[in-house]
């Protein structure tokens, strides 16, 4: 299958291991990876924060950059949410049907990886090797948003080699939240501070889940604590094989 | 900002962040609300799982409330109508002070110093102990919880518990100083602080005359009102008084008695997390011997109701299912949000029954985790209502640094080009990093990112260079 990737702005600009690691796994599988050069960002910070109309040129952006693909996956629950969800909505509302429309039809043949894999492709064992005790934190917007339900998690427990806890009070936010975190920093704090023991409770050397901007939120607090613990995204524990194991020393 | 005679009064309460701050410094209340919201929260997962029709009870809830919304004219004549032909008086009140202005006068009328109050959303949205008060009549809440928040002088911090941000012992020591008559040597057991209260307010069941109360529930077709309580005390407010008044917000309305078999379903599971409450009074028209008034309060709903993408706010049954599962709440507790409705709803019903100008910080108080939207038993869509919300307050305010960084940023994902041209710029971050591969420090307003957070030192090639160059 031809698989347009939808790296998203983070992973293009702070973590761009995780587009490795995606464009591995699926290669891995059989499939070819093409990443279209128009592609930028959801748009979902600027919906998020009370900015829509600025947004709208954005989700266009989107919506043409991956008109001509068959499938797009995305290494994100909350941006795939943003393109599934609010993309149309945003446009309708502001008076722009045709870029309704097609926000539309790239939303339907848009998927997060986890559901690309299950649902898709029909795979929970992706052939990964990664001998590490891990835990699994389900990001709100994939759980909530999405659905996605225990997808990651039928991945994860097909590895080879791996220690999976589980992870107390699991679908309970992180904390994150978008601008959330810098409009509500106290709370937002709070919140992260009962997640982060949550994950040390579990003695996993890696944290694992669907997003990587939840993921730079706990995982910030815990580089902050020296707590030890390494943030990966689900697709670099899944990308990890006996051959190519992952790098999981911390930083 | 608050100011008097507004509809805002009793809505709106310093911004957010701020009063969030005081709250999360306070290591009891934190504990109390978590074990509280912990506890109510595992009861109502435990008894809406028993109903294999929930999905469906809740869609009903939704489509009737939707229904009443969109006929909210015909509804409400057809209710007066049926109130009038049975004997009530029924006045109508646009805001806050016309509807305590109402009250008032037809309390001070009866002649009485002092009435008991039936634990009512709508009187506090109004202001109206204040109102009584400074007419020389005393309001005495019947509810527990209520009659704890009034003794201390409080504010309610939770729309079914009060006084869920004080704990026992905080209860003990209040009572042993504020209720007349109290034993002095009253413990901090429950069923000793239930006792206490008790006596004192059978008291004022036998001897106070007129009675104030809201309404879960109003019935168009019969002009009946429904009250759910857990303690019986509604009841004898309800019962005993020669005069009652019921204060009643515009959107209460169900269309026809079987209707309140959906709701009788979907609001003690949600809000008690009990298969049904155990004292549900309904009455249609007055009691033998009794006067009856109903205030019918718009404040703020009609407004609410011309905004399609906000009205479903006025589905709300005041469950308190959103606030008993919400972090964020479960963190700040109730009085950061600075209206008689916090929590979730009160963050998208409070900015409406106000205006967003008045209320800018309520539609950010949520982190958009989503769980508000899954307990809520009339399926309120919370987290995109409060998106919504977001987008009034950035076009009631004026341009800032933000609105700046927003426009400049949006402009740069608008294309390709520009974008990959501002990540190689990103670059320039690596120097922020440089000793720790980690940036630990960053000026304001990042610096509130940084302040708990450290973030990565930006990568020396960018995805979509990586991928260019393979």
């Amino acid at each position: 299958m031809r698989v347009a990737l939808f790296v998203t702005c983070l992973v293009d600009g702070l973590f761009p291991e995780v587009g490795k690691a995606t464009v591995a796994l699926l290669e891995r599988l059989g499939h070819e990876v093409v990443v279209p050069g128009g592609q930028t960002c959801c748009g979902q910070m600027h919906v998020n924060t009370g900015y829509a109309r600025q947004a709208l040129p954005v989700i266009r952006n989107h919506v043409e950059a991956f008109a001509d693909a068959d499938v797009v996956v995305t290494p994100s629950g909350s941006c795939a949410g943003s393109i599934r969800h609010q993309h149309a909505d945003v446009a309708r509302s502001h008076g722009q049907a045709r870029l309704a429309d097609a926000a539309d039809r790239v939303a339907k043949r848009t998927y997060e990886l986890s559901e690309f894999l299950v649902d898709v492709l029909g795979v929970t064992d992706v052939g990964a090797y990664f001998p590490h005790r891990v835990t699994y934190h389900p990001t709100c917007h994939s759980l909530r948003v999405l659905r996605v339900g225990d997808r990651p998690l039928r991945l994860l427990r097909a590895v080879r080699g791996i220690d999976l806890v589980e992870l107390p009070a699991a679908d309970t936010c992180c904390g994150f939240g978008g601008t959330f975190a810098i409009k509500n920093a106290d709370t937002s704090a709070a919140m992260l501070a009962d997640k982060m023991s949550a994950v040390l409770t579990t003695g996993a050397r890696v944290l694992t889940a669907g997003d990587s901007s939840c993921l730079m939120h706990i995982g910030g607090g815990l580089s902050r604590l020296r707590a030890g613990v390494r943030p990966l995204h689900l697709s670099q524990v899944l990308a990890g094989t006996a051959d190519h194991p992952a790098e999981v020393a911390s930083r | 900002m608050t100011f008097l005679g507004m509809p805002a009064r009793n809505l709106v309460g310093e911004p957010f962040p701020v009063a969030a701050r005081a709250a999360l410094g306070d290591a009891q209340l934190r504990r109390n609300l978590a074990k509280a919201t912990g506890t109510i929260r595992a009861k109502r997962a435990s008894v809406v799982a028993e109903l294999p029709d929930w999905a469906q009870l809740r869609a009903s809830g939704a489509a009737i409330k939707d229904a009443v919304l969109a006929d909210l004219d015909t509804y409400l004549l057809r209710f007066e109508a049926a109130l009038v032909e049975r004997g009530t008086t029924v006045h109508w009140a646009r805001d806050a002070d016309e509807a305590a202005r109402v009250v008032t006068g037809l309390v001070k009328a009866t002649g009485t110093a002092e009435v008991i109050k039936v634990k009512s959303m709508a009187t506090a949205e109004i202001g109206l102990n204040d109102a009584l008060a400074d007419a020389g009549v005393r309001a005495v809440e019947t509810d527990l919880a209520e009659l704890i928040v009034q003794l201390g002088d409080d504010k309610p911090s939770h729309i079914l518990v009060p006084a869920i941000h004080k704990g026992r012992a905080e209860i003990r020591d209040l009572f042993r100083r504020e209720m007349p008559g109290v034993d002095p040597d009253l413990t901090d057991d429950p069923r000793a602080l239930a006792e206490a209260a008790r006596r004192y307010l059978r008291h004022k069941f036998t001897t106070v005359d007129v009675a104030v109360s809201g309404a879960n529930f109003a019935v168009a077709d019969s002009g009946a009102l429904v009250v759910v309580e857990s303690e019986g005390n509604g009841r004898m407010c309800l019962t005993l008084p020669r005069t009652l008044v019921s204060v009643v917000g515009i959107e209460k309305l169900v269309p026809t008695w079987q209707d309140l078999e959906v709701f009788l379903q979907l609001l003690p599971r949600s809000s008690t997390g009990e298969r049904m409450n155990p004292y549900t009074s309904v009455w249609t028209g007055p009691a033998e011997g009794q006067t009856s008034h109903v205030v019918l309060v718009d404040n703020g709903r009609t407004a609410t109701l011309s905004d399609p993408a906000g009205r479903a706010a006025l589905r709300c049954i005041r469950c308190s299912a959103c606030l008993n599962s919400c972090p964020v709440y479960e963190r700040t507790g109730g009085h950061a949000y600075g209206s008689v409705y916090p929590g979730p709803i009160g963050a998208v019903l409070s900015p409406q029954l106000t205006g967003v100008r008045h209320n800018q910080t309520l539609p950010f108080a949520s982190s958009l985790c989503g769980v508000c939207y899954d307990v809520c038993p009339v399926a309120i869509d919370i987290p995109s209502m409060l998106v919504h919300l977001r987008e009034k307050v950035v076009d009631v305010r004026a341009a800032n640094a933000e609105s700046a960084a927003m426009r400049a940023v949006a402009w740069a994902m608008s294309d390709s080009g520009r974008w990959s041209r501002l990540l190689r710029a990103g670059r320039l971050g690596r120097a922020l990093g440089r000793r720790r591969d980690r940036i630990g420090r960053l000026p304001p307003p990042l610096s509130a990112w940084t302040d708990t957070r450290d973030l990565p030192r930006p990568p020396q090639q960018t995805f979509r260079d990586w991928w260019e160059s393979r």
